[in-house]
């Protein structure tokens, strides 16, 4: 990074309007026939995700297992979401299905690591058969004012994944104003991005209905101006059905129809999709489903 | 064949919690003969100050309409326990039965005026300044920040309300030291705290020597302010001066411990509160 | 669920083949009504006094309906001059007897009362306001109840404290006050009216809309819950003759009216010469000026929630727009594509942003005021959404190419009809903005600090706000300039109108 800093300003955001305006499309009622529609469109939007320490390949391969079928009856997810040294495991699982294999790269996740690693790391993952690619934005540069730099990094990222789709992970949490959050995603979108994504889901605050809102907006509007339609994904903290169908209807409202689909949006969970199982079991039977009927690999 | 009653050990009030005092030790207080109450230590006192600087974000940073609403709740339980709270009050004293009733009722009528300031507060101490040159100027309270109070021997609930009640209605968190004589009441408050929608931590209530623990509450350097009540002392003084504390002491004789007009004024906010004024330029 | 369109490639673009956005062919929601079952409306209601429900003398009502479906709802009564006259005596004796020498504690008591009360049956409350007046459940649930309840426990607080608000002045109650209130907040109004008056040691003749008497009657009986002592508070319900008999009352000390610029004329000429004190909260038509380096997607989300909320039946509507030329066309195609989101119909479903007109004769009048633009040259873009059948709607409507001297640039639509016109600096903003004969409130939106203040020093209007617009809070002071009215409603000025000052040596004429 060379010194001094050129930092870049994009246009402001306020944040109490904005938090009122993802607190109202929060009170959306969603119900009967459009509440199962929902229910099945954010199971097709998950990327079912294991990202610990501890992951083994046995748990991998049980999560690809449930990923192609969630419960009885019930479609399968978008993604399985690893760390790359699981991807050839996550490939194998996954052999025959539709399910794309995404893996965490750039040293995720702090990103703290040379760059040649992180795109060495990113071209393991694809020749190991990763389709998707979720990198991670450096934030200590971003937060310096080398703007440029982050953009450069994320545009060598684009290069080293080759077919495969990148998602930009922007660490919301951690960029920690609105302001922040809409110039990273528009250096991310610029630098050639597919998706934007809020989290790594290792920080808290992780995903929110604001800052997703103002993702939204953001790709609504680089959208018109360019006809380039980019992906939003929101990652961590997102783990109840009713949370999910919340953050469907804001991008009904604030996108609507060409992001409603998983090529467009995408959630990053784990827990989310029993529950989501749940739901739709509890809208057959009309009644109030107990969580160990539901299989938790 | 008479009743063998279930008798309760009271207990310190930190954090939302109720401990027993960490010294283990216990006594029978002068007024509440019979019954054992946790004597609290200094290292409970450091406890309960952790708990009050925790809690500080959360309560300063509601909206005063809340902090006032909490309040009203607290007056709605005082006034449902009204019985059990008299029964407290008269200990081991010779409190009749309707004077204990009627110094619950006063602490509730304390608590339901108290809770209409908060959202008055800026109105009332606040200002917009009138300068020389291109600038809004206007003056803002803040709570002053964890305070801690000394409630006197007698009357012993309402004075310890009559501490409390100002300083929640500022902002502030609290630790309060209950009547040496009877603490009962005092401790007894914790409960109805606990289901009055107060947070955990805002208030901390102690039970005690006050000639052990006073002087913990003034060279404690993460207290803030303190409300005494009794004649000021310089060695409490002296201690308090290390951190620039502010300091407030009260001698009230028993006649106005029971007027509401003495106990319900903004000078017992006042101190506690900073003022902040703000500067801003004016220009297309 | 459509299974058809290809979410890869984006739909069939315009003439111009400007990428589009879809909405509301992949998902939509189901209706989702708010249950009403355990609200129990009685066939008929007579007037509130001196502690009871008692028949009018005349024994006339007269019915309300619900606008959204022209549904009957209940009968009301009319009242004529002699229940004003009942109503005002017992409003005497409760001021003279009980009210004015109750301890101002015990006046706090019962003000915290009402309060709770409010609070415990809000959602009873927020179904019969959307059922009698139109708007939307999920505004009266989450924005006219809470701000009513607010109201009330903010000035329970003051009664006791009256002495602070006005250190070095002896005050008094003003002693028996009119209060004649609209149809666009019909609880919220009451409260806005009660809640200070009750506060100040007055007792009250209220008398609510026409079209809304519903809740006034509610809060009614939720004041016989709260055991408010008789004759303190008396709701009169009727038509324009009951306001017009009550402000004209000779029994009266002070009268308070929120309503149109055209009657409140009228009362203050009825007034001229007698002594009352009055205050007005009339019409507005006040601007927002939007700035190039606004929070944009925030200030068109402003800008719309301050045209459409409550179907602009809002006197502080924000329903002119000044927007910098230099942002004009990015500003109004943001606005339009908000304004085809807003979800237009039955007041009861949860999603339902905008609700029903309040009535026919109000229909009447938007449509022709709009008509007015339409033949004035102005270009009229109005949101596709389906009306319902039966009932009084309006879509969402928004002119642009409008010139300060147009009608509806000039006069107060009360519906869901935003103006644009454009400027170029600062005072070029403040001029246009201030080119009117109301002055309530008015918006602004940049990122500038000082531009802020700056602007806010010039605005002739009662109300500011600054990146934000429609907020209102018991303890913000509300009321306006000029011929939007006088006097304020809310924080420690607003008691001001409710008390009477044994130093103040003026009379108002």
């Amino acid at each position: 990074m060379v010194s001094p800093a050129q930092p870049r300003v994009a246009a402001p955001v306020d944040a109490v309007a904005l938090e009122t305006r993802a607190a109202e499309l929060a009170t959306r009622s969603i119900k009967k026939e459009a509440k199962r529609c929902g229910l099945l469109l954010a199971l097709t939007m998950t990327d079912l995700t294991t990202l610990e320490g501890r992951d083994s390949p046995g748990k991998v391969a049980a999560l690809c297992r449930k990923a192609a079928h969630p419960a009885p009856g019930l479609p399968s997810v978008a993604a399985v979401c690893v760390y790359p040294d699981l991807v050839p495991t996550a490939v194998q699982a996954l052999a025959g299905s539709s399910i794309a294999v995404a893996s965490v790269a750039t040293g995720f996740p702090s990103g703290r690591t040379s760059r040649a690693l992180k795109l060495d790391e990113v071209r393991r993952c694809v020749d190991d058969g990763a389709s998707e690619i979720d990198m991670v934005i450096d934030r200590g540069a971003f937060l310096a004012g080398y703007h440029e730099a982050v953009a450069d990094e994320i545009a060598a990222v684009k290069q080293a994944c080759g077919p495969a789709h990148l998602k930009v992970i922007l660490e919301t949490g951690e960029l920690a104003t609105y302001d922040n959050v809409r110039l990273a995603s528009l250096i991310a979108i610029e630098a050639g991005a597919d998706f934007i994504k809020t989290s790594t889901g290792k920080v808290k605050p992780a995903a929110t209905m604001p800052v997703v809102l103002l993702m939204l907006e953001v790709v609504r509007d680089h959208y018109l101006a360019t006809g380039k339609l980019v992906g939003v994904k929101a990652a961590g903290g997102i783990s109840s059905a009713k949370l999910a169908l919340r953050y469907l209807a804001m991008v009904n409202e604030t996108v609507g129809d060409l992001w409603l689909t998983p090529e467009r949006f995408r959630f990053g969970a784990s827990s989310l999709l029993n529950d989501l199982a749940m739901q739709l079991a509890r809208l057959d039977a009309g009644t109030y489903q107990r969580p160990d009927d539901f299989g938790k690999d | 064949m008479t009743r063998v009653d279930v008798r309760k050990t009271y207990k310190l009030f930190i954090g939302g919690k109720f401990p027993r005092s960490e010294s283990g030790r216990t006594w029978e207080p002068d007024g509440a003969q019979g019954t054992n109450v946790a004597l609290g230590s200094r290292k409970d006192l450091r406890d309960a100050v952790a708990a009050a600087r925790g809690a500080l974000g959360g309560w300063a940073g509601k909206t005063a309409y809340n902090r006032g609403q909490i309040l009203y709740r607290l007056a709605e339980v005082l006034e449902t326990r009204k019985a059990s709270l008299a029964e407290e009050l008269r200990g081991s004293s010779r409190l009749s039965a309707a004077a204990a009733l009627k110094q619950v009722e006063l602490g509730v009528d304390l608590l339901t005026f108290w809770a209409g300031v908060p959202d008055k507060l800026q109105q009332l101490l606040g200002s917009q300044n009138e300068v020389s040159g291109p600038f809004f100027n206007f003056s803002t309270v803040e709570p002053t920040g964890v305070v801690g109070a000394v409630a006197p021997d007698a009357p012993a609930l309402v004075g310890c309300l009559a501490l409390l009640a100002p300083l929640l209605a500022g902002g502030n968190t609290v630790v309060l030291l209950t009547s040496e004589d009877n603490p009962l009441p005092g401790l007894a408050l914790g409960e109805l705290l606990a289901v009055s929608d107060v947070p955990g931590g805002v208030v901390n209530l102690l039970a005690g020597r006050r000639a052990e623990l006073s002087p913990q509450f003034a060279s404690h350097r993460d207290v803030d302010g303190l409300l005494l009540a009794g004649e000021p002392d310089p060695a409490l003084g002296a201690a308090a001066s290390d951190s620039v504390k502010r300091v407030r002491n009260v001698e009230l004789t028993p006649a106005a411990w029971r007027r509401l007009d003495t106990l319900c004024t903004l000078h017992w906010a006042r101190p506690f509160v900073e003022l902040k004024t703000l500067w801003h330029p004016k220009a297309p | 669920m459509s299974e058809t369109i290809d979410p890869a490639a984006p739909s069939t673009p315009a003439e111009n083949h400007r990428p589009q956005l879809v909405f509301g062919e992949r998902w939509v929601y189901d209706p989702a009504p708010q249950s009403s079952d355990h609200v129990q409306l009685a066939e008929r209601y007579g007037l509130f006094i001196d502690g009871e429900f008692v028949a009018p003398r005349s024994r006339r009502y007269f019915a309300t309906s619900n606008p959204a479906n022209e549904q009957h709802l209940a009968e009301v009564g009319q009242a004529g001059p002699a229940d004003v006259d009942a109503a005002v005596s017992a409003a005497r004796a409760a001021q003279q007897d009980v009210w004015g020498p109750m301890s101002p504690r015990d006046r706090s008591r019962y003000l915290f009362r009402l309060a709770r009360l409010i609070q415990e049956r809000s959602r009873e409350l927020a179904c019969v306001e959307s059922l009698d007046g139109g708007k939307p459940i999920r505004e009266s649930r989450d924005v006219d109840l809470p701000l009513a309840a607010a109201h009330v426990f903010y000035h329970a607080g003051w009664a006791d404290k009256l002495q602070l608000a006005f250190p070095g002045s002896k005050t008094s109650p003003k002693g028996v006050v009119g209060q004649v209130i609209p149809w666009n907040f019909p609880l919220l109004m009451a409260t806005w009216k009660l809640a200070p008056a009750l506060a100040c040691g007055n007792t009250v003749v209220l008398k609510p809309a026409e079209t809304t008497p519903l809740t006034a009657l509610l809060l009614g009986q939720i004041i016989e819950q709260a055991e408010l002592p008789p004759g303190v508070v008396n709701i009169l319900t009727g038509d324009g003759r009951t306001g017009a008999a009550l402000v004209s009352h000779p029994g009266l000390d002070k009268v308070a009216f929120t309503g149109s610029t055209g009657v409140g004329k009228q009362i203050q000429r009825t007034l001229a010469g007698s002594g009352v004190d009055l205050t007005l909260e009339l019409g507005g038509k006040a601007a927002h000026l939007v700035f190039e380096d606004a929070a944009l997607d925030q200030a068109v989300e402003g800008v719309v929630k301050g045209i459409f909320f409550n179907q602009g039946h809002v006197c502080c509507a924000g329903s002119r727009l000044l927007v910098q030329e230099s942002i004009h066309d990015v500003f109004v195609d943001k606005l339009l594509r908000r304004m085809e989101r807003i979800r237009v119909g039955d007041p009861m479903d949860k999603n339902t942003d905008m609700g029903a007109i309040n009535s026919g004769a109000q229909l009447a009048r938007i449509q022709e005021l709009v008509q007015c633009g339409v033949d004035e040259g102005a270009v009229m873009h109005q949101s596709s959404c389906t009306l319902p059948e039966k009932g009084f709607w309006f879509r969402p409507t928004v002119f642009t190419g409008v010139a300060m001297s147009h009608r509806i640039a000039r006069d107060e639509v009360f519906g869901p009809v935003l103006s644009v016109l454009t400027f170029r600096t600062p005072e070029e903003a403040v001029e246009k903005a201030n080119n009117t004969a109301y002055g309530l409130s008015a918006g602004i939106w940049t990122d500038k600090g000082a531009r802020i203040l700056w602007l806010a020093e010039r605005m002739r209007a009662g109300v500011v706000w600054n990146n934000t617009f429609n907020r209102f809070d018991p303890a913000s002071p509300f009321g306006g300039f000029k011929e939007s009215g006088f006097g304020r409603e809310g924080g420690r000025q607003g008691l001001e109108a409710y008390l009477r000052f044994h130093d103040d040596p003026f009379t108002q004429g």
